[in-house]
């Protein structure tokens, strides 16, 4: 049964280690999540960057099911977070932004209780302990009170914590505010080796360098709502330049336009489906003559054509 | 940290719901936290060790000669009752620091972490016990001093301790409740007093019944307060387990059964 069990799980998740969509949560008359899409794929590392307030740790604690979603849907490895909440929590790590260890007891015994939670055995917890805090250079500070660690210490040992149980998703939020320059590459380099040994992780940053040196993707998020989602190249290029926006009378000619607008303006255009609306950044105004002769000689009926300016809201905030 | 690969989702036995025996082993590893944080700092048990010295000593000094014409014949009724009033005042503070606790990130890890929900509390309240056990053996110990020699002898007496510990780990389940439904800890601590002092006061703990008025007396004898002081004078001073001891168990169990649900319901609910 265990087996059959597996091979469906298997076939079910695919390989999406985060499926949310449209998730909502409201404190009071503030919309702090309005709407959240993300879609994190397993093994990878998957930037979530804002501004301060944005909603970034509201929709970690939703994922992390410290949160419930007043509406929308979000699934762990393809397990719902409200209905199967107990399998997601197999299956993650939090450490969140302010550390979320006892501040009264030493770093060993911290570990220690952690494992004992997760069900290893009294000696086994001790070595998990003496292991990890080896890897994370606490050996050192293991029976000092967490009173006199520092901010850095205390992330390291908080995110120690986190992969007790080897979780295949690990949720940081903001891993590195706060930091010094040094911490702050050791902290790099250990996310980066996380994601070597099969984990996925998913950080939230207020910096978009931060972003673009680790993320594989990134999702800005501003005000409750993604604003705008791709590769750290994608966003920078977005930037950079105006976009073109064009909507396709018929729909079925929606990717053969897309393919001569990639064609003719040479760049990478991106399709929503939904409204059947091609986006391509538009670094060159006077290709656009180009493009609008190649699609009418196609027969490719236009709906629609706008310009949309680089001055992106949520780029003040970077 | 080591290159091996992480075991895949796929080869991981999952389960949605959380056993019985693990729910256990969750609380008392959660109670072994609480007893190391005791042992951090000790200076939290300052009220379970001055309390019981200094109002044994105060109350029978005090009603001693007027109650029961001395302070020999007086302990025998006003120890078991001390004893009741000291260790379920003292299960107010277990809501108090559950609040405190609470707003600390740890309670966010234990929240995302796959253990049973009620661990955090439960193991919280059982590792007070240590704290009502001070207060017990304080209490006993101070009138032993004063004179008191209990008929009922060491086992009983003993009885009669595990009887009031074990009936203020329930009652400590309301004021849990209070705690995780209050802003602040003071405010638990707040409400918790006003509850407790018609209950501990509108008994038998102190002064014979017959003394007060009828409308009073109706309510003190309803009052759980009153049955636990008679059962553990029974246990005590005889040697015998009453009526008064069953339903002392009863209301405990019903405490429990009521309270644990909602409190963990509420601790759930709270962001």
């Amino acid at each position: 049964m265990n087996d059959k069990n597996s091979r469906k799980k298997m076939l079910n998740t695919g390989d999406w280690a985060v499926e949310a969509e449209g998730l909502v949560k409201t404190f009071g008359d503030n919309r702090a999540v309005d709407g959240v899409n993300l879609n994190v794929r397993a093994g990878t590392i998957y930037g979530v960057l804002g501004p301060n307030g944005a909603g970034k740790t509201t929709t970690i604690r939703m994922l992390a099911t410290l949160l419930r979603p007043e509406a929308g849907s979000a699934r762990i490895f393809g397990h719902d977070v409200v209905r199967e909440s107990q399998i997601v929590r197999q299956l993650i790590g939090v450490t969140g932004q302010y550390a979320s260890v006892d501040e009264a007891l030493s770093a060993t015994e911290n570990l220690v209780i952690f494992s004992r939670l997760l069900g290893l055995g009294h000696a086994e917890a001790r070595r998990k302990a003496a292991e990890l805090l080896e890897e994370f250079g606490l050996t050192e500070a293991a029976k000092r009170p967490l009173k006199n660690f520092s901010g850095g210490m205390r992330r390291r040992l908080d995110l120690a914590a986190s992969l007790i149980a080897q979780p295949p998703l690990i949720f940081l939020d903001e891993p590195t505010t706060g930091l010094d320059p040094r911490t702050r590459n050791q902290m790099w380099q250990t996310i980066r080796r996380l994601v070597r040994t099969g984990s996925t992780v998913l950080l939230t940053t207020q910096y978009l360098q931060e972003a673009d040196e680790l993320a594989d993707r990134i999702a800005v998020i501003d005000h409750g709502q993604v604003v705008a989602e791709g590769t750290g190249d994608d966003l920078k290029a977005s930037i950079g330049s105006s976009s073109l926006q064009l909507k396709i009378q018929n729909p079925l000619e929606l990717e053969e336009a897309c393919r001569t607008v990639e064609h003719v303006l040479n760049v990478k255009a991106t399709v929503s489906p939904e409204g059947g609306k091609i986006t391509a950044p538009m670094a060159d105004a006077d290709r656009v003559t180009d493009l609008l002769i190649v699609l009418r000689n196609a027969g490719i009926h236009l709906a629609e054509l706008s310009v949309q300016k680089p001055n992106q809201p949520w780029m003040k905030s970077f | 940290m080591k290159n091996t690969m992480i075991k895949p989702v796929a080869d991981r036995q999952l389960t949605n719901y959380v056993s019985f025996g693990q729910s256990v082993r969750n609380s008392f590893t959660m109670a072994y936290r609480g007893i190391l944080k005791i042992r951090r700092t000790p200076e939290q048990l300052f009220d379970v060790t001055l309390q019981p010295i200094i109002f044994t000593l105060m109350f029978t000094y005090i009603f001693g000669g007027a109650i029961s014409g001395n302070v020999q014949s007086y302990l025998p009724v006003i120890i078991p009752g001390i004893l009741v009033q000291t260790v379920i005042t003292t299960s107010i503070v277990t809501g108090v620091q559950l609040r405190e606790d609470m707003d600390k990130g740890v309670f966010d890890r234990f929240k995302s972490l796959p253990i049973a929900r009620i661990a955090p509390l439960a193991g919280a309240l059982l590792a007070d016990t240590i704290r009502y056990t001070i207060a017990t053996v304080l209490t006993f110990t101070m009138g032993y001093i004063m004179g008191y020699r209990p008929d009922g002898g060491l086992a009983y007496v003993a009885i009669a301790g595990i009887l009031v510990i074990v009936c203020s780990w329930a009652i400590s389940w309301i004021f849990a409740f209070f705690g995780v439904i209050a802003r602040t800890a003071s405010s638990v601590q707040g409400i918790s007093m006003l509850a407790l002092f018609p209950l501990t006061f509108l008994s038998n703990a102190f002064v014979p019944v017959n003394t007060m008025p009828d409308w009073l007396q109706w309510f003190v004898k309803i009052n759980p307060v009153s049955h636990l002081v008679t059962a553990v004078r029974n246990l005590a001073n005889s040697g015998t387990f009453g009526w008064d001891f069953a339903i002392s168990l009863i209301g405990a169990a019903v405490i429990v059964a009521v309270f644990a649900p909602v409190t963990v319901r509420a601790y759930m609910r709270r962001t």
